[in-house]
């Protein structure tokens, strides 16, 4: 006990903590957990991007806040605690864009709101945070919101290119003067399905690179 | 995992809830003339966005105050009334009230071209909520100046694009009356010709938002039917 007391607060451990749901353990292409939000926020870069952002917030705080509690926390009643607690949070962070930065809470509009329902936040306070201190509990958050928040960037930038033409809202489809030779936006991307399309080929393409990560 | 009593359960769950109350709560009255000037500030926007004046949120105040000189408040005759300032109306509060006892705002505004022009607030519902705008006429009552959407929670992409200027700016010049008959604008799925004074292209992908939106135009403008044929030039 006394030795991980005096664990440096940035040891190899812990960085793994952080890098692993980037790559390896990515919490919607290895977990497929929360998906639900993948299909909703990623038509656009800029939802998906704010979106990524404050599921990192939510991650981290609720881990460190139950990673505190943990031993204080009766087991029967612990999944409604870690509820309240994000829920909490949750509630707190849109007061907060409200009050501070209306724009930002605008274009997040319900899916602030949604953020509750994310099962990664759920998952990483079940799994991490009841068994774990509040650094590494921190930690771990903010690389499972990352791991995230990277999916969903990827598959926003497809989407928002492909059936917009637009990247972050900038014309770049219309600048390259592309709609000349008869291309045309791919309305289809637009429909929430093809999220589901996009983040399949991004796990098809992970594990054809790392075919360790294939279950038998 | 440790054993804990029932009674320790009910006292931590007692503390726990009566804790987040608390903090929730606190933050709710602190934050809350923060959120309420910004949602005063985003409304003076549209308003000036309706009649084609572009703000910032920095520099809205004082070009609201340049240009929107004067608002009164109406009933569904078309006759004024007294009593409320026509800014704090609440719409969605009067549309649940029997149309005769409803107040209509309605706010006058001079743009940059000279051209005097109303600004008529409308709120309606879209697939995930409300949406709600301002719609400017010119002063034949007849003839959209300019008209700006917004939403609480459409799709991005899909319903949401009804407050992008793509879709705001179509109903330029468009009328709401054909022979002194009042027919508004219509939201017309696989697009319409430019020309048709009464339509505008729906957004693909976002039909239900833009049959919500085209019904929010009917509803709050038909109600304004008797002062707009009184008021004509």
């Amino acid at each position: 006990m006394n030795n991980q007391e005096r664990e440096p607060i940035f040891s190899a451990k812990n960085i793994k903590l952080f890098t692993a749901p980037l790559g390896r353990d990515n919490p919607v292409t290895m977990q497929v957990l929360g998906i639900c939000s993948a299909l909703a926020v990623t038509v656009k870069l800029k939802p998906a991007i704010v979106m990524a952002l404050s599921v990192t917030i939510v991650t981290a705080l609720s881990n460190v806040v139950i990673a505190a509690l943990r031993k204080y926390i009766p087991g029967r009643i612990r999944i409604i605690v870690q509820l309240v607690v994000i829920a909490t949070m949750v509630i707190l962070v849109d007061q907060f864009l409200k009050a501070y930065v209306f724009d930002v809470s605008k274009q997040l509009s319900v899916f602030v709101g949604l953020i509750i329902t994310n099962c990664i936040i759920m998952g990483r306070l079940e799994a991490f945070a009841m068994g774990n201190k509040p650094w590494p509990s921190f930690i771990d958050g903010l690389g499972n919101g990352a791991g995230y928040g990277l999916i969903l960037i990827i598959v926003a930038f497809f989407r928002e290119l492909l059936g917009s033409g637009t990247i972050y809202g900038f014309p770049v489809m219309e600048k390259i003067g592309i709609y000349h030779t008869g291309y045309e936006n791919n309305g289809m991307v637009i429909l929430p399905p093809m999220a589901l399309i996009f983040v399949g080929l991004i796990i098809w393409i992970q594990r054809s690179r790392d075919k360790s990560l294939i279950e038998k | 995992m440790k054993h804990f009593s029932n009674r320790y359960i009910f006292i931590f769950s007692t503390v726990m809830v009566v804790a987040v109350a608390t903090l929730l709560s606190l933050a709710a009255t602190l934050l809350q003339p923060a959120q309420e000037k910004n949602l005063e500030i985003e409304k003076k926007k549209s308003m000036l966005e309706s009649i084609r004046i572009p703000a910032t949120r920095e520099n809205t105040e004082e070009l609201y105050d340049k240009y929107i000189k004067e608002s009164f408040i109406l009933d569904s005759k078309g006759e004024l009334k007294e009593g409320v300032d026509a800014f704090n109306v609440i719409l969605r509060n009067e549309q649940k009230k029997p149309l005769e006892e409803q107040t209509l705002p309605v706010f006058r505004a001079t743009s940059d071209d000279g051209e005097k022009v109303i600004i008529i607030p409308v709120e309606g519902k879209g697939l995930w909520g409300p949406i709600y705008g301002f719609v400017s006429l010119r002063s034949d009552m007849n003839t959209i100046y300019g008209a700006t959407f917004d939403h609480k929670g459409e799709t991005p992409g899909l319903g949401a694009e009804i407050n992008t200027p793509e879709f705001e700016n179509m109903f330029f010049d468009k009328k709401l009356f054909e022979n002194g008959k009042f027919v508004s604008v219509r939201v017309i799925k696989g697009g319409t010709d430019p020309g048709n004074p009464h339509g505008v292209d729906a957004i693909s992908g976002g039909t239900i938002t833009s049959k919500g939106l085209e019904k929010m135009l009917l509803d709050c403008l038909a109600k304004y039917n008797d002062y707009l044929l009184k008021n004509k030039i």
